[in-house]
């Protein structure tokens, strides 16, 4: 094998490996926090509505978690501006990812929802809540310590699986930096092996940030390993 | 020359001191029982005699054979001349019978199929589940897996046999049963540890009792002279809790 | 809307139906072997990590990072990794077996945890009766913990590989002619995003779901102490 690696370059764009990484971790965030939302949305509506919402939600959760992500990212980047509507690779991606979190916390919020007992419910209810209020009062605090390593868990599967695919439709992330960088000088290995250790510093330092987070709000041991 | 002679045998879990030096011995075709309140270290010996927990010193002599448990060849020899029966059988659940007898006898001790199979056939007979040879454990009672776990003792032919509580996860009716194939080993000869809180048992069947608390040997003693007669206060003490019910 | 309709003759003609059959046939067989041979391996790792003395830390440390480390590498990287790295060696290799390779790399990892969890679920006083017996670790692992192990390391096992199925789409940038490699290929052709992807995503739904459902099914039987009996009359059968 004759390839000299030379690293020289890379430690010369290291900035802009940098900037990728913000804003992989940037997407990260805001996918998982609306993935969230949609999450305990699509979990109350299992949990409390009438049927065909329930169906409609089973229906979106099932063909989420059955189609690949780039495949819905792809819908919405080529689909989308059919239908008149222009969207930027990021904006594509960042609801794709939203919508893709979505299905992924529904399933497993509603697994956390099934564990709460029903004579607890039927307290709130006959104290006159509303079921906004006995998920916010009864299940969340509940269940929080019990379901976080999952979310925990899948918080660091977005960041790391989620937004690299947006390296494919032309996304600065991380692989997205590495692989304009690379088409420069051709130094494909010496970056891709960069990146691959900064993704692996990004998860533990993502990890840890969440297992302190754990500790201290829901008093859960998270592990790092 | 005692068949077995443990000589200030030390073992720790950790800082804790589990067994602060134990010595005792035993001859040919004895039986000995090491009794004691709970925590005495008396489970901890027979995992020590078989390399389950490491002895952090003292050596054990069988025949005037050293073996100093520091070296892995060390333990293997230990375990290849003793074999144990746990309080919770551990039978391998995923073998039937005849598989669990027959395992280690024709893989380890690579003796012959032939000569192995019928050797079970009569060992499980000998303990009376001749006829739940294909049976598989989650089949079994309690009792019926500890007569298996002997007979799979046996079939390793040890110079001695260690029994470890092996009553005390049964149900009370199902008790008498091992303890009537302890008998017969007993009477066939069988060199023997046992550890055991079955008093009455221990005071029919032991040549030799072992008193242990906090990990020392505090009296040993023929049965009768150490049952009725402790010359310790703490033997004293355990005996008479023991023996007012 | 209406571009849609009118291109769907067109597009639904029976050589790209075939295209389409044959990428989706690609696709499972990439998963399938890259996930065996992943998995496989997984074992492996596992079985080398439980190595016991002083002496096999290094070793320990190796299978444990390992995992670590593949399992926080987005599969894409890795695939140009994989790529990468096996043409400055050769040029000689398939793209299938670069995805191949890939896959496999990435599926021992996510595999290696699973088999662990499998492993350690099994009483460690089985292995205590088996080590007082002199039975050496592999005989041990392979006679008496494995087979009790199975029925906790295939359900999670299999649920893995046909969630893997979706990320073969990744292995689309190398060139391979899978199904969204086809698609992507559609798309360019000037068929519309909506039909081309729209489609795409009912291939995949059709391959994934029946198969997950089918996992489900048998994690279920395997769950219940008969299943349990059952999968032991089956090995011993």
């Amino acid at each position: 094998m004759d390839y000299r690696f030379q690293y020289g370059v890379v430690w010369d764009n290291f900035d802009a490996l940098l900037e990728g990484a913000w804003l992989t971790f940037q997407l990260g965030v805001l996918a998982f926090m609306g993935g969230l939302l949609i999450g305990l949305a699509g979990a109350t509506i299992k949990s409390f509505a009438p049927q065909p919402f329930r169906f409609l939600v089973d229906a979106y959760v099932v063909f989420i978690t059955n189609t690949p992500a780039l495949i819905q990212i792809y819908f919405l980047y080529f689909g989308l501006p059919e239908v008149g509507v222009r969207w930027s690779s990021e904006a594509c991606v960042l609801i794709g990812l939203i919508l893709n979190a979505g299905a992924y916390l529904t399933l497993i919020l509603r697994a956390g929802f099934l564990s709460v007992r029903r004579p607890e419910l039927e307290a709130g209810l006959t104290m006159g809540m509303s079921i906004l209020q006995q998920v916010r009062y009864i299940i969340v605090p509940h269940i929080a310590k019990s379901i976080y390593p999952a979310v925990a868990n899948f918080f660091i599967v977005i960041l790391v699986m989620g937004t690299s695919i947006g390296a494919i439709i032309g996304v600065d992330e991380l692989t997205g930096t590495a692989i304009n960088l690379s088409t420069v000088n051709y130094r494909w290995l010496e970056y891709f092996s960069v990146i691959a250790v900064l993704y692996v510093i990004l998860t533990f330092i993502a990890s840890i940030g969440l297992a302190l987070f754990g500790r201290w709000a829901f008093r859960v041991k998270a592990r790092i390993f | 020359m005692p068949h077995l002679a443990v000589n200030g045998v030390r073992a720790a879990y950790g800082t804790l001191d589990v067994l602060k030096g134990v010595s005792f011995s035993m001859e040919k075709g004895e039986v000995v029982a090491l009794v004691g309140p709970s925590g005495s270290g008396k489970s901890t010996v027979l995992r020590t005699l078989v390399g389950l927990t490491p002895a952090s010193a003292g050596t054990v002599q069988i025949h005037g054979n050293t073996i100093d448990f520091k070296s892995a060849g060390a333990v293997r020899a230990a375990r290849d001349q003793m074999a144990i029966v746990f309080q919770q059988y551990n039978l391998f659940q995923n073998m039937d019978v005849m598989r669990n007898v027959t395992l280690a006898p024709i893989k380890i001790k690579r003796r012959p199929a032939g000569e192995v199979m019928p050797e079970a056939e009569r060992l499980l007979r000998m303990v009376g589940l001749a006829e739940k040879k294909h049976a598989f454990p989650d089949e079994l009672s309690g009792g019926q897996q500890q007569r298996v776990a002997i007979a799979r003792a046996l079939a390793l032919r040890p110079q001695i046999l260690l029994l470890d509580e092996v009553t005390s996860a049964l149900d009370p009716e199902l008790v008498n049963e091992v303890l009537d194939t302890i008998r017969r080993l007993a009477a066939d000869g069988m060199s023997m540890i046992v550890v055991s809180h079955e008093m009455s048992f221990v005071r029919e069947v032991a040549d030799q009792v072992v008193f242990m608390d906090q990990g020392e040997v505090i009296e040993t003693g023929p049965p009768k002279a150490i049952f009725d007669v402790p010359k310790t206060a703490r033997a004293r003490d355990f005996f008479a809790k023991i023996i007012r019910h | 809307m209406d571009r849609v309709i009118e291109q769907m003759p067109r597009f639904f003609a029976s050589g790209n139906l075939n295209l389409l059959v044959e990428a989706a046939g690609l696709t499972l067989a990439m998963t399938f072997v890259g996930c065996l041979i992943g998995f496989f391996l997984a074992f492996l790792l596992v079985y080398l990590r439980q190595t016991p003395g002083r002496w096999a830390i290094p070793l320990r440390l190796v299978c444990i990072g390992y995992v670590e480390i593949f399992r926080r590498i987005p599969f894409l990287v890795v695939i140009y990794l994989v790529l990468f790295f096996i043409q400055t060696v050769t040029t000689d290799a398939s793209l299938f077996t670069i995805a191949v390779v890939a896959i496999c790399i990435y599926a021992t990892a996510y595999t290696a945890d699973i088999i662990r969890g499998g492993l350690e679920s099994v009483p460690k006083t089985q292995i205590e009766a088996a080590q007082t017996m002199n039975l050496s670790r592999l005989r041990t692992t392979v006679t008496i913990v494995l087979p009790q192990a199975w029925p906790v390391i295939i359900p999670p096992a299999i649920a893995f590989a046909v969630s893997f199925i979706k990320d073969t789409a990744l292995v689309s940038q190398i060139g391979v002619f899978e199904l969204t490699f086809r698609g992507k290929e559609l798309n360019n052709q000037g068929f519309s995003g909506i039909l081309v992807f729209g489609t795409i995503a009912i291939c995949y739904f059709l391959i994934s779901f029946p198969l997950s459902m089918l996992g489900q099914y048998l994690e279920k039987r395997l769950a219940t102490p008969r299943g349990q009996r059952r999968a032991r009359s089956i090995r011993n059968a």
